[in-house]
């Protein structure tokens, strides 16, 4: 069975995935069960694989028996290993959470959404275990193809926002497409540990850098690295919540594991920092995406559209601390990787449990929530700690990496951005809690103050227990990832940081 | 510009491909009516698809059916420069279903916009948004 675990990662849920679609249409209330079913299956066989690797090391998996360089294989060793834990835990966990907002809002479309929920997190987990370039194209447009389709199940702007996105991901899938196409042709593989072995005679030859450009550039688009960032934030905005909330934490930092996937295992740190010696220009680049994404989450008047532009932000940190080019600011991405997904998880799966309520996420619903959603609100304020920055949440143990990583490359101007941006973050949450905590419910006859239950139009009360556990699961996560740090980083980054980084 | 002249004939292929991208992309950027976008995206993708089927084709090679099957011990070895490469050709049926699929994805999201909007042109939607 153990031996099994890369492939039922993948497989688990894509015949669950099946399973639902047939659900829907003849028991929809069967869909649930099935999807968690499928889900369930990734999350155990995950965290078994990440166990195995941790003890005894990489594992390749062939599929169907066809040796590495021919067959397509699933190379697993401690960074996907993680990675493919923490994308199957969230899912599980935003799925468990999807039951109340999917019934009030697509009742009809139970089937759909599950089917391509389920679908959308075995493409995210087959890119992570996958160890063929092309393999991970396919998977790729099988998480975009999916994802598009539950951004555009949402009301209102929605179809046009996943329209924009579908246009901007199809440019940059079919780049990566094409960047796999030159390395195809200068090597003539596709399996990722066979091209780094035959690329590095290579090296110097514009035909690479050529293909390590345009590859880079379409993981760049999909990944909503600024200034690629135009598709996310409306498509995060209006897709439906329980869609938001797997997609935002999730398929950008899979992005990110890819681009690091491809940096370090394809092509080498060496032909990274001495052949393309774009290091610099790319990390401004993460500056202007930790600043812009700051300073345009500053504008928004929508909870859910300033933590898209937040995420556009993040997705700096992560690009930036890859590209700084030495150990602490590696360890310190890939520590992002982790800690922000769980955190955007957290902030988004807040926003649906407000959605739920208020039927609206602008500013002026979130009045006076702190009185009526007590829990909500501090698991939103524990998800924002940990953006921020403050000790014992997460977020801060990957930013003090990045930092350091900062330092000691040198590049201030990385360090301030980031440091920028954390304090755009307190200033962009407490206007929010300032909203909530101190402005009174607002009637439609204002200045009515106290007693938000005898004159409101809506009684709030707090979001339904299958929502609420997983949120809380989430922001107790924060903590626990946060004090985990240090077995973390020293049993898990560490190992896989390549030696040639300084 | 005489050396020119042979890069440009012998490795036509890249052109043509090229060509194809950027007429594809230019669609997708100018056009206003949102099929005629999707049309363009459609061109774009299927310009990568024919730089995929290009590279794995020969001079002088033909499909890669072997005519005497393997497993006889005194048959002699395959030469590769007979056939064409299948492998490119192979991986391009699978872009080909993707690149359906996504056609698909987005004349169904167009569906929804008309019903919402009564329009396909970009301009008019974006004046609708701007009006609500």
């Amino acid at each position: 069975m153990s031996e099994q675990y890369p492939a039922l990662v993948v497989i688990g849920p894509l015949l669950c995935a099946l399973l639902v679609s047939v659900a829907g249409w003849l028991r929809p209330r069967l869909c649930l069960p099935f999807a968690l079913l499928g889900l369930g299956i990734s999350a155990a066989a995950s965290t078994g694989l990440l166990a195995q690797v941790l003890t005894s090391g990489p594992v390749t998996y062939r599929l169907g028996g066809w040796a590495p360089p021919w067959g397509i294989v699933y190379q697993v060793d401690n960074l996907n290993a993680v990675v493919a834990a923490l994308v199957s835990w969230v899912a599980l966990f935003n799925l468990a959470a999807s039951y109340r907002a999917v019934m009030t809002d697509y009742p009809e479309k139970i089937g759909p959404f599950y089917t391509l929920y389920v679908l959308a997190v075995t493409g995210m987990l087959g890119m992570v275990v996958t160890g063929d370039a092309f393999n991970l194209y396919v998977l790729l447009e099988i998480t975009s193809l999916t994802g598009y389709a539950l951004i555009g199940l949402g009301g209102g702007r929605a179809p046009l926002a996943s329209l924009n996105y579908l246009f901007l991901g199809t440019i940059g899938a079919s780049f990566y497409l094409l960047g796999v196409g030159y390395l195809y042709i200068v090597t003539g593989s596709l399996n990722m540990a066979d091209l780094a072995k035959l690329l590095t005679p290579l090296y110097g030859s514009l035909a690479l850098l050529a293909a390590f450009a345009i590859t880079l550039v379409g993981l760049w688009m999909k990944m909503a690295f600024f200034p690629l960032h135009a598709w996310l934030p409306n498509a995060y905005g209006f897709a439906p919540s329980p869609a938001a909330s797997l997609l935002a934490p999730l398929m950008t930092k899979v992005m990110v594991y890819v681009m690091i996937r491809v940096m370090i295992s394809v092509f080498t740190v060496e032909f990274i920092l001495q052949e393309v010696a774009l290091s610099q220009f790319v990390v401004w680049l993460a500056v202007a995406a930790m600043v812009a994404g700051a300073l345009l989450a500053l504008g928004q008047r929508d909870l859910k559209r300033m933590l898209a532009y937040i995420v556009v932000a993040e997705v700096g940190y992560m690009v930036g601390g890859a590209w700084l080019g030495n150990k602490l600011a590696m360890t310190g991405a890939i520590l992002h990787i982790i800690n922000d997904a769980v955190m955007t998880f957290c902030v988004f799966l807040a926003a649906g449990c407000i959605y739920q309520k208020t039927r609206g996420t602008a500013f002026e619903d979130l009045q006076g929530l702190f009185k009526k959603m007590p829990w909500t609100m501090t698991a939103l304020a524990a998800g924002a700690l940990a953006m921020i920055g403050v000790p014992p949440f997460c977020g801060f143990f990957s930013k003090w990496y990045l930092i350091r990583g900062g330092l000691e490359a040198g590049h201030w101007g990385f360090v301030i951005a980031l440091l920028f941006s954390s304090l755009v973050n307190v200033v962009l949450f407490f206007r929010i809690f300032e909203i909530a905590f101190f402005e009174p419910m607002s009637h439609g006859h204002g200045g009515h103050e106290g007693h938000g239950e005898h004159g409101g139009a809506v009684a709030l009360a707090e979001a339904p227990l299958s929502m609420l556990l997983p949120l809380m699961a989430a922001a107790l996560g924060l903590v626990a990832l946060g004090l985990a740090t240090g077995p973390l980083v020293e049993k898990i980054i560490l190992p896989i940081i390549p030696a040639g980084l300084g | 510009m005489e050396q020119y002249i042979p890069l440009f004939l012998t490795k036509y292929n890249y052109w043509v491909y090229i060509a194809l991208m950027m007429i594809g992309l230019w669609a997708m950027i100018a056009k206003n009516n949102l099929v005629k976008k999707i049309v363009g995206m459609n061109i774009f993708q299927t310009a990568i698809i024919l730089f995929y089927v290009s590279i794995g084709a020969k001079y002088g090679a033909t499909i890669p059916i072997l005519q005497h099957g393997s497993g006889h011990g005194h048959e002699a070895a395959v030469r590769a420069a007979d056939y064409i490469n299948p492998l490119p050709h192979v991986l391009m049926l699978t872009a080909i279903v993707v690149s359906v699929a996504t056609l698909g994805v987005a004349l169904a999201l167009v569906i929804r916009i008309h019903q919402r909007h009564r329009t396909l042109e970009e301009d008019e939607i974006l004046e609708q948004l701007r009006e609500s």
